[in-house]
């Protein structure tokens, strides 16, 4: 085969993606770049005349903003605390449980859990809203236990939209997990019971290594999509008391239009990309590791 | 081998995750035919509440009766404050998507002319009679840095103290209340505290859930009554700078922390939930639960009937009283005002037609049936006189007369970012993590960095 042949047939072959990969550019890579550009400008939504370009002044400004570090730090919690942690072990936790658990138990428990799924965010945000506030339902069962109730928005945000985060996205988890469950060849784990090993010890022997893709491509996915969690926590404390609960994506929404300060918010929103990336990074090396 | 989707995964996610968390302006262009005046404005993001719609429509009539072979087109915006200011922002930037019409909040429309998004509107208002009965504070509202004016304001708002009546027998304070200073308020809070413990005695809004809410209804009704009353507190509009590390502003952040340490106010926990606003005019007031609120003269259009939650004897069971300046100094009383404007945009297609539509919305008539409509205060000095529109609402006159003594913000391009450092101060001293002193100064700091270092101390 000539290389002019070759290159010819790559090209007819590469004609039908081409529609997509346009589309790709226009719509995914032309905003990506305008706004990695807008992130070294002064650009304001409203109150100037003029924007110019200001290097990396808006990337100095951040690591300079207290309220910027403490946004980080936030996020951080967040991810941790509802996705890593309680996504992740609770979704697992659920599908592992309903492989064993009789069919109507199995469409109830699904039932639920996905309900809480496909609620519209701001719905959610409201549920979990009513629920945590003063005269909310957690504190009228901690009464009837004759338990101390607080306003749980006040005292502990933080802790409460992760747990809202956690009531919402752990579904997606379980249904990640469940379809992986189902693809472990019955004989291995029959096999193992036969050798005697313990329910726990088929876990973490012969589960666990057996749906490690699954595990890093979930962890991946629920982390990126906490990162950029907004409506929940909107609703349910509009990141306050005084910033106690506002994660990146609340800090840059204030910064870019309550203050309509676009080009800072654009350059956290680029570093909020960073810090996806660098989940991602540490999933993919996971990944790797052979077992 | 199997393929590993998950190499190409991050990239496309992080990809799609930066498309959906920042923003991308585009808008869908329509070509501008000049019979047709595009308009647009903000529509309630409650279904149910179609008041300025309404009145729209019919000025849509008459100026298409009145005006043959022309046409208007409304580009309603469906958002909350905030969200509107944005979207109206991004469309006002490019010719394709400017409409001819747009209504501008007081609050930011000197950053939108200093931005160049408006046109002025001088060489229209020279040749309109009607605007001579507009009043000169109203007037001053929509004025940009250059002395020019850009908006025609169509109502405004004042701000005072509602008392329910009930609660107050109970405390064996007066009906006819009046309080001559700040102390008078706290006494009064202070009374009720102690006679009548289950209510909440004194509501004033705070921190930043409630952004603008709390640095002007309660902040500067406050600060505003600290001086003299004739220089402004916050801006000094002769050298024009943003005035810092003022008495006044602490002494306005010790009442603030004086209500929430001595638990005259709400629950702290509920005082910076964001919901308060809704609390307060839908379960507080109507229910008998709070005492004193210090709110604007819009909140009947809640208790209208087919709101949600009707009132209709809010007029017999609340007081009204004015916010008292704070050692009883003249003029007395304070309040505050804003309200919205109906602006040219720069790049507007049809500017002619848009000035004939708003001429056509502010007929005397039209003007007051608008006003009436959405609990407005008249800026036009004929309406305000008109015993019709007087006797339209309870409360009507109060609020009317307040606009003698009231003061439009300084809505200068910087004053956003002021605003969320008042809040800032504001909640710091209300949950008490900070002292006025503390607070004060975290205020001067952050001013300096919002206002580009355009700050005297005073």
């Amino acid at each position: 085969m000539t290389r002019a042949r070759s290159l010819s047939r790559s090209l007819t072959r590469a004609l039908p993606v081409a529609p997509a990969v346009v589309l790709l550019l226009l719509f995914l890579a032309g905003p990506i770049a305008y706004c990695a550009y807008i992130a070294f400008t002064d650009l304001q939504l409203t109150g100037q005349a003029e924007d110019s370009f200001v290097g990396f002044d808006n990337f100095r400004t951040a690591f300079g903003d207290e309220a910027f570090l403490n946004a980080v730090w936030l996020t951080l919690v967040f991810t941790v605390v509802s996705a890593l942690l309680g996504q992740n072990t609770l979704g697992l936790a659920l599908a592992a449980l309903m492989q064993r658990a009789s069919k109507p138990v199995r469409t109830l428990v699904g039932g639920i859990v996905i309900t809480a799924w496909v609620l519209p965010e701001v719905v959610a945000g409201f549920l979990l809203y009513v629920f945590f506030r003063r005269e909310g339902t957690l504190n009228a069962i901690l009464d009837w236990l004759r338990l101390p109730t607080q306003n749980w928005l006040f005292t502990l945000p933080i802790l409460a939209v992760s747990f809202a985060n956690v009531w919402r996205g752990t579904a997606f988890s379980m249904l990640v997990y469940s379809a992986a469950l189902n693809e472990i060849p019955k004989e291995i784990t029959e096999a193992a019971e036969v050798d005697g090993a313990g329910g726990w010890r088929r876990m973490w022997h012969i589960t666990l290594p057996m749906i490690r893709r699954s595990i890093g491509t979930n962890l991946m996915l629920i982390t990126l999509q906490t990162l950029s969690v907004f409506g929940l926590i909107w609703v349910m404390t509009r990141g306050g008391p005084g910033g106690k609960s506002q994660t990146l994506p609340l800090f840059m929404y204030e910064e870019a239009f309550q203050k309509s300060m676009i080009g800072y918010g654009t350059a956290v929103a680029l570093l909020l990309l960073v810090v996806g990336s660098l989940f991602s990074a540490v999933y993919l090396r996971l990944l790797r590791t052979e077992v | 081998m199997p393929v590993r989707p998950t190499a190409v995964l991050p990239t496309l996610l992080a990809l799609s995750l930066a498309a959906a968390t920042t923003l991308t302006a585009c808008g869908t262009g329509s070509g501008s035919d000049p019979d047709t005046v595009k308009v647009s404005f903000k529509q309630s993001t409650d279904n149910s509440i179609k008041v300025m719609d309404t009145y729209l429509a019919d000025i849509k009539k008459q100026f298409e009766k009145a005006n043959p072979g022309k046409k208007v087109e409304f580009v309603p915006i469906k958002a909350p404050d905030s969200e509107y200011y944005t979207k109206l922002q991004q469309m006002l930037r490019s010719p394709k998507t400017a409409p001819d019409l747009v209504y501008e909040d007081t609050f930011l429309i000197n950053s939108d002319i200093t931005s160049g998004y408006l046109k002025p509107l001088d060489p229209y208002l020279a040749k309109w009679q009607d605007w001579d009965q507009f009043i000169d504070t109203a007037k001053e509202a929509a004025k940009g840095e250059d002395g020019k004016t850009y908006g025609i304001p169509d109502g405004t708002d004042t701000r005072g103290l509602w008392f329910s009546k009930d609660i107050f027998k109970k405390a064996g304070l007066p009906a006819d209340w009046q309080p001559r200073t700040w102390n008078d308020v706290l006494d009064a809070a202070r009374t009720i505290k102690r006679e009548a413990p289950d209510v909440i005695p004194l509501n004033i809004y705070t921190g930043k859930p409630v952004g603008e809410a709390a640095t002007m209804q309660t902040f500067e009704m406050l600060l505003y009554g600290t001086n003299d009353g004739t220089s402004d507190p916050l801006y000094d509009r002769s050298a024009k700078k943003w005035i810092a590390g003022s008495q006044g502003f602490k002494d306005a952040l010790s009442f603030v922390e004086t209500v929430y340490k001595e638990k005259l106010g709400p629950d702290v926990s509920d005082a910076l939930d964001p919901n308060v606003m809704t609390r307060v005019r839908g379960e507080w007031l109507p229910q008998g639960e709070l005492a004193i609120a210090l709110d604007g003269s819009w909140l009947p259009q809640d208790w209208l009937p087919g709101s949600g939650h009707e009132w209709p004897e809010w007029s017999d069971e609340l007081g009204l009283a004015a916010m008292p300046t704070q050692n009883g100094q003249a003029p007395g009383k304070v309040s505050m005002s804003g309200g919205w404007t109906w602006s040219i945009p720069a790049k507007a297609a049809n500017p002619d037609l848009a000035f004939e539509f708003v001429k056509t919305m502010q007929t005397k008539a039209n003007a007051q049936k608008w006003y009436v409509a959405n609990s407005g205060i008249a800026v036009r000095e004929d309406v305000a006189a008109d015993p019709a529109y007087v006797d339209a609402q309870p409360g009507i006159k109060f609020f009317t007369d307040l606009v003698a003594n009231t003061h439009y913000r300084p809505a200068y391009p910087a004053y956003p970012k002021v605003s969320t450092a008042v809040q800032e101060a504001m909640e710091g001293v209300t949950t008490g993590d900070m002292s006025v002193e503390d607070a004060a100064k975290g205020y001067d700091e952050e001013l300096k960095a919002a206002a580009d270092g355009q700050v005297i101390e005073k």
